[in-house]
Parts: C-alpha cells; structure tokens; sequence
C-alpha cells in the first residue's frame, strides 16, 4: 500500500451534448464559408468572446467528469459506482488515454490494461488463432507473450476444436469466451475494467468473477466499473461513488455500495422542476409525472397486468406549438439498468407536434413488470435538441397482480426481478416413458 | 500466474513507466519513443489487413495484377495505337504498366489510409494506441499487391526484352518516394475523414483527378520544359518518370522534378503528422 499507482488531480473533461449529428459534413463548413464569408471573417475579428459564447449560450455542454482527484495505491482494488451517465466510464475512458481531459491531469505509474470491451478489435474473418494474437497485440502484450499464454488461453475459453475456424462461425458464447480469455490473460500492473463481465452465461461469468478475483488476490491495482453490485463487495476493497462527475464517496466498497443505494432511494419531490440532475437545453422541462389507469384516475401504484398511464406533464416558456418532437420514458431498476423504453419514436413514423405546454400519456397496456420499485427516466427533444433529460427521475411502484391470468401471487423474493412475459409450458414424453 | 505476479511484486519498487495524461498541450507532440514501442502492434495490423485480403489467395494475388494490367492493355489500345500518343522510345505495354505499377498502389494505400480511422472507430472508442499505426499500417501493407504486380512487370521486361542498366538501383527510392506520398496524403485525409465525413465521397474524385494530372497515360515530356518543375509539385509526377526512367533505362532521368516531388512530400508529411496528431485528442469523441 505504499506506492501510488494512480494520481489524478483537478481532472475534468466536457462533452458537448444535444447534437444528433455528432460529426460535420465538409460540405457545410465549406458552404457556411462561401454562403458567409463576412460573418466569419466577424467571428475572427471578436475573437475572445465569440469563441466561448457559443457553449454557453446554448448550456449544451456537460462536465462528464468534473474536478476529480483521487489517489490509487499499488494492490488496491477499487470499485466504481454510480449510475448511467454519470461519468465512470468517462473517467475510465481518460485514465486509459482513450480520450483527453479538458482540465487536469492525471500521472500513472505502471503498465496499464484497459478492457472497456470484450472482444475489441476481433475480425470476423480471422479464425480464433489468428484473433487471439490480434486481440492479444492489441490488449498490449507482446507476441512472445501471447506465444507463451496460449494454451492457456485456448484452455479457458474451451474453443480447442475451433481454432483455426474463422470466429464468423462461432456461436455468441464461443465468441465472448475466446474474447474473454484473451483479455483474462493480461498481466499489466494496472488493470482499467469496464462492465465487461455482463456477458455470456451464468457459468462463464462466474468463471470470469474467479479470475477477476485470482488478479485482485495476485495484488495487482484494479479500478472496476460495475452495476453489480454483488461483483463491486466480491472484488473490491475500496468503492468510489460518483454522481454527475463527482466523486461524492470514497470509502470502503461496503459504505460507498450502501452510499450509492441510499442516494437511489433518497425521496425527491414530486415536482420535476426542482431536479437539478438533468440534461438539455431546458426550454421546456418535465414539471410532473402523474400515474394513471384507464380510466384516467389517479393512481399511487400501478399494478401488473392492469393497463397503465404514465402522464409526463410538461412546461415551457414557448408560445407557439413546439414542432417534431420526441418523448420517451425509459423503465429501469434502481441500479439504472434500463428494462425497457417507450418512445414517440418508435411506435409511429408522424412527426409530433406539442401544444407549448401540456401532458403526454404514455398508455401501457398490461403493464408487464413485477412487483417492485422502478425508476423512470424521462426524455424530450423538440426539432432534434434535447430539451430535457431527466436520469431516474422519479419512481415507478408496481404491486402484484394477475399477470398469467392464474391467479397466483408472485413470491415476495422475487420483488423487482423485472420484465414479465407471457408464456406456457409444454411437456413431451421421452421415449420409454 | 502466480509465478508471473510475484516476480511483478517484485519488480513494482524498480522504475516503472510513467505516464502523464493531460489535456492537449501545443500543436506538436509527436513521440517516436512510443511509435517504436507499440511497432508490434504495428506489425499486427498490417498482418491482419494482408491476412484479410489474401483470405482467398486466388482472388487476392489475381486482383493484385489484373487492376493494373487490365488498365494498362485499355491505355495501349486507346491512348498507344488508337490516339496514336507520341512513340516512347519503349513498347506502350511497358510506358504504360511502369506508371500503372506505382499509380496502383498509391490510389489503393491512399484509400485504404483515409477510411482506416473511420473503420476502426470502435477499436478507438475501447482500447488506446498511437492512432497513426492505423494509416501507417495500410500505407505498408499495400506493398504486398505492388510486390506481385512487379513480378508481372518482370514478366513482361522480359518478354520485350529490356535489359534493367544501373538506373534501376534507384528505384527503391522511388519506391520509398510513393510510399511516402501516400502517408503524407493519408494522414490529411485520414484525419479529416474522421472530421468530416462526406470526405469518402470526394475521394474517388480526387484520386482520378490526381492521376490525371500525373504522367500516367501520357509522358511528362509533354509539359513544356521549363514548367516541368512545376509539373513536379505533384509529387506523383516524379515518382512515376522516377519508376519509368529507372526500370527502362531509357530517355533522361527527372531531375529537378523529382527534387521538387521530394520537397513537397517532406512539407505534406510534416503538415500531415501534426494534424493527425491534434486530431488524435479528440477522435474518441468524436467517431
């Protein structure tokens, strides 16, 4: 625990967000200067001001990772969390020199890995041989390493008999375990892990949780993103929360797992506007979400299989009707593992048109979620801008009812496990039987 | 493992290498030092961009010489026999095939360059390594098809008889001349294809135009002689008299041309590492 593995300092990095188009055309730039060529020889001439108003002006900007400073010791592993968006994997992505800060600076002392996928860089045409080397150059080992690994890599993905197959041809859980074990093999000092280990089945992910275990145990330097929780207490030994950039904990994984779940829970008010966790122009914002049935009664919970009204209630200071827009709400758990979306988007191709202010019903029919509590993250867009982004903005509770039409309770252990869908049995006699 | 992790233990308290990340600084900092660090990796992708393309070895290796002699039997035909171009002092199979030999692989690593960084975008967006090896590597693993067209040249060398003089021990420069145009140009349009991306669509027109302007299916000796240098700021101008000159033996070697090739090539390539370097930042963000 001597060393410093990693220190960063002040580190902070913008993103420009509310642009659907994420890349310019050349075309425009060369048009813009050719249709304008005294506006931009203005701009030019007002240099100072004119460069930053742009961002400010439009609040379009969003500080993913905002004035972090931290130390990691050598043999420390350290779990990240927090939910969507708020800017762990950012920070994982500048710690792996994937992308710059804009503010800062960070010192790493060691060879690092970083594993932000699996399978990065694996080519379909190559059979497994041949990707093991190319993912494994790629990861940053050596060739006289992977030489060296090899067997041992082929062993623990069990691909032996495919190997010289293109990976094309590999089901998805040959492909996820071949990638897997390559990255497994990495011994740097530091290793970066990003949510990688939400892949393949239930047997291969414990596999994957002994060796990220058997790395930790070996007292190499780990910083681990995950949303499970039960992997964060399992591997690390320090948990580091972050919210909206920040790191707002930093303790052990046991406090910092019991800080994050409690600032899932904390009670917000019912009126949206107060929120300040959100994203977007904010020329109209979501004031209110009320729960409905059918029948447009006002519900405290919804219930499983009863049709259900989510009503977004909205403002803006527009008067005139907001042209093209785009509102979705997405379900997900409190850990922000979103289980499904409902968007304008997709269930008709008509542009939509909102009065200035107002409220969408988004009408569920047969809600198919079980007991359990929810959050609901909202989204407006008016004429491609995001207007307003609200993560688990507010909280969805859901009681048992009679989804399968059998009349059974759904057992209280099994509060919150997610997406009902409708389904049967079938029995078939074996032969001899 | 557990051998391999305690002799790491061990060796954590010796100098380690340290890295510094910070928001990008200047307009120039290249690092060698690391570029010759990750030259494995370079090895690789130049290894899986041949390894892909010579899947099918037929079509791979069949492709490699049908693209140029295809167009070098249309260019005899049209340009030799039927507009009746000006005699050489050389057969048109042979005028035309030395220029089609570095004219084809220059199109061909210029293009494979440019769409390199958009078509490992995800590669960037997960894992980190200088993003120059992306261009690098294509610019070198074209030389795979420019190594079996020359043997077809050999082929027809001998067939019309020419005999290489010692104007032929130049053509690794030539060679090394086309290598680097094309990452001078690849690094521009690379970088700027990451940026703008309806730079692809320009390319085909911008590589066709570029071979007209290049003494491809015409001699060089048709620009006036004293404009001839400025004829040579196309630096694929000097690389294809360089490659016609130096496989025939035959008419004057391009002198001041090939001087002014150069030049221009060293000031593209300087301008296109810096750019491609300040791209590099961003990129992530962006693609």
């Amino acid at each position: 625990m001597s060393e410093i593995a990693i220190r960063v300092e002040g580190l902070r990095k913008r993103y420009q967000i509310g642009e659907r188009e994420r890349y310019t055309a050349l075309r425009d730039v060369l048009g813009n200067a050719i249709k304008a060529p005294w506006r931009a020889l203005k701009a030019a001439a007002g240099t100072g001001r004119s460069k930053d108003t742009p961002l400010q002006k439009h609040g379009d900007h969003i500080w993913a990772v905002d004035s972090v400073s931290l130390e990691i010791h050598h043999g420390e592993a350290v779990g990240l969390i927090g939910r969507n968006g708020a800017g762990k994997t950012t920070l994982l992505k500048i710690l792996s020199r994937i992308t710059k800060p804009t503010e800062g600076r960070a010192e790493i002392h060691g060879r690092v890995g970083s594993l932000l996928e699996v399978g990065t860089g694996f080519h379909q045409e190559l059979t497994g041989r041949e990707n093991i080397y190319l993912n494994g150059a790629i990861l940053g080992m050596k060739k006289t390493e992977i030489d060296r690994k090899f067997d041992e890599i082929v062993a623990f993905a069990e691909v032996e008999t495919f190997l010289d197959t293109p990976v094309k041809h590999y089901s998805s859980g040959m492909y996820v375990r071949l990638a897997f074990a390559v990255a497994a093999h990495l011994e740097p000092e530091i290793l970066l892990v990003d949510e990688v280990l939400a892949v393949g089945d239930a047997a291969f992910q414990k596999k994957c949780l002994g060796k990220m275990n058997e790395v930790t145990r070996a007292g190499r330097t780990v910083v681990f993103v995950s949303h499970n929780m039960s992997a964060i207490l399992n591997l690390c030994s320090r948990g580091l929360l972050i919210e909206r950039g920040r790191i707002t904990k930093d303790g052990t994984a046991a406090e910092t797992a019991r800080a994050y779940l409690e600032s899932l829970q904390v009670g917000r008010s019912e009126n949206l506007l107060e929120i300040r966790e959100r994203w977007g122009r904010g020329r109209v914002k979501f004031s209110r979400v009320s729960i409905e049935d059918a029948q447009g009664r006002r519900l405290e919970h919804a219930m499983s299989a009863e049709t259900v009204a989510i009503v977004l209630h909205y403002e803006s200071q527009q008067t005139q009707t907001l042209q093209n827009c785009r509102v979705s709400v997405a379900v997900e758990d409190l850990y922000g593992q979103i289980f499904f979306v409902c968007s304008t988007e997709m269930v008709s191709n008509e542009t939509r048109n909102l009065p200035p202010h107002g409220a969408v019903r988004c009408i569920i029919p047969r809600l198919p979620l079980s007991q359990g509590r929810y959050n609901l993250t909202l989204f407006i867009e008016v004429n491609r801008e995001i207007e307003d982004w609200l993560p688990a903005a507010t909280p969805l509770q859901v009681v048992d009812g009679d989804f399968f039409g059998s009349g059974r309770q759904y057992p209280d252990g099994w509060e919150g496990k997610g997406v009902l869908v409708p389904h049967k049995w079938e029995i078939e006699k074996g032969p001899g039987s | 493992m557990a051998t391999t992790s305690t002799t790491r233990a061990a060796s954590v308290s010796e100098a380690l290498p340290t890295v510094v990340i910070q928001p990008p600084r200047g307009w120039l900092e290249l690092d060698f030092a690391e570029m010759w660090a990750y030259r494995e990796l370079l090895y690789f992708f130049v290894w899986r961009d041949i390894k892909v393309r010579y899947k099918q070895t037929v079509v791979g290796v069949g492709w490699a010489i049908l693209q140029p002699f295809a167009t070098m039997v249309v260019f005899a035909l049209f340009f030799g026999v039927l507009a009746k171009l000006p005699p050489a002092g050389i057969p048109y199979p042979i005028f035309f095939y030395c220029a089609l030999l570095p004219w084809t692989y220059f199109a061909g690593a210029l293009s494979g360059a440019t769409n390199t960084v958009v078509e490992n975008q995800r590669l960037i967006t997960k894992v980190y390594f200088p993003r120059i090896l992306l261009p690098l590597a294509s610019v070198i693993s074209g030389l795979v098809d420019f190594v079996i067209a020359f043997v077809m040249l050999l082929a027809m060398a001998f067939y019309y008889g020419i005999v290489p003089t010692a104007a032929a021990l130049l053509l690794p420069a030539f060679l090394l001349l086309a290598i680097l145009t094309a990452l001078a140009a690849g690094l521009w349009l690379s970088a700027l294809n990451a940026i703008y991306r309806d730079v692809r669509y320009v390319m085909p027109f911008l590589v066709q135009f570029w071979m007209f302007a290049s003494p491809v299916a015409y001699p060089s000796t048709l620009v006036p002689e004293r404009f001839r240098w400025i004829y040579g700021l196309n630096p694929m101008a000097g690389v294809i008299e360089g490659f016609r000159w130096a496989i025939t033996g035959q008419g004057q070697a391009p002198g001041v041309m090939i001087f002014v090739s150069a030049g221009v090539v060293i000031v593209m390539l300087i301008g296109g590492l810096v750019y491609f370097r300040r791209m590099e930042g961003t990129v992530a963000d962006v693609v």
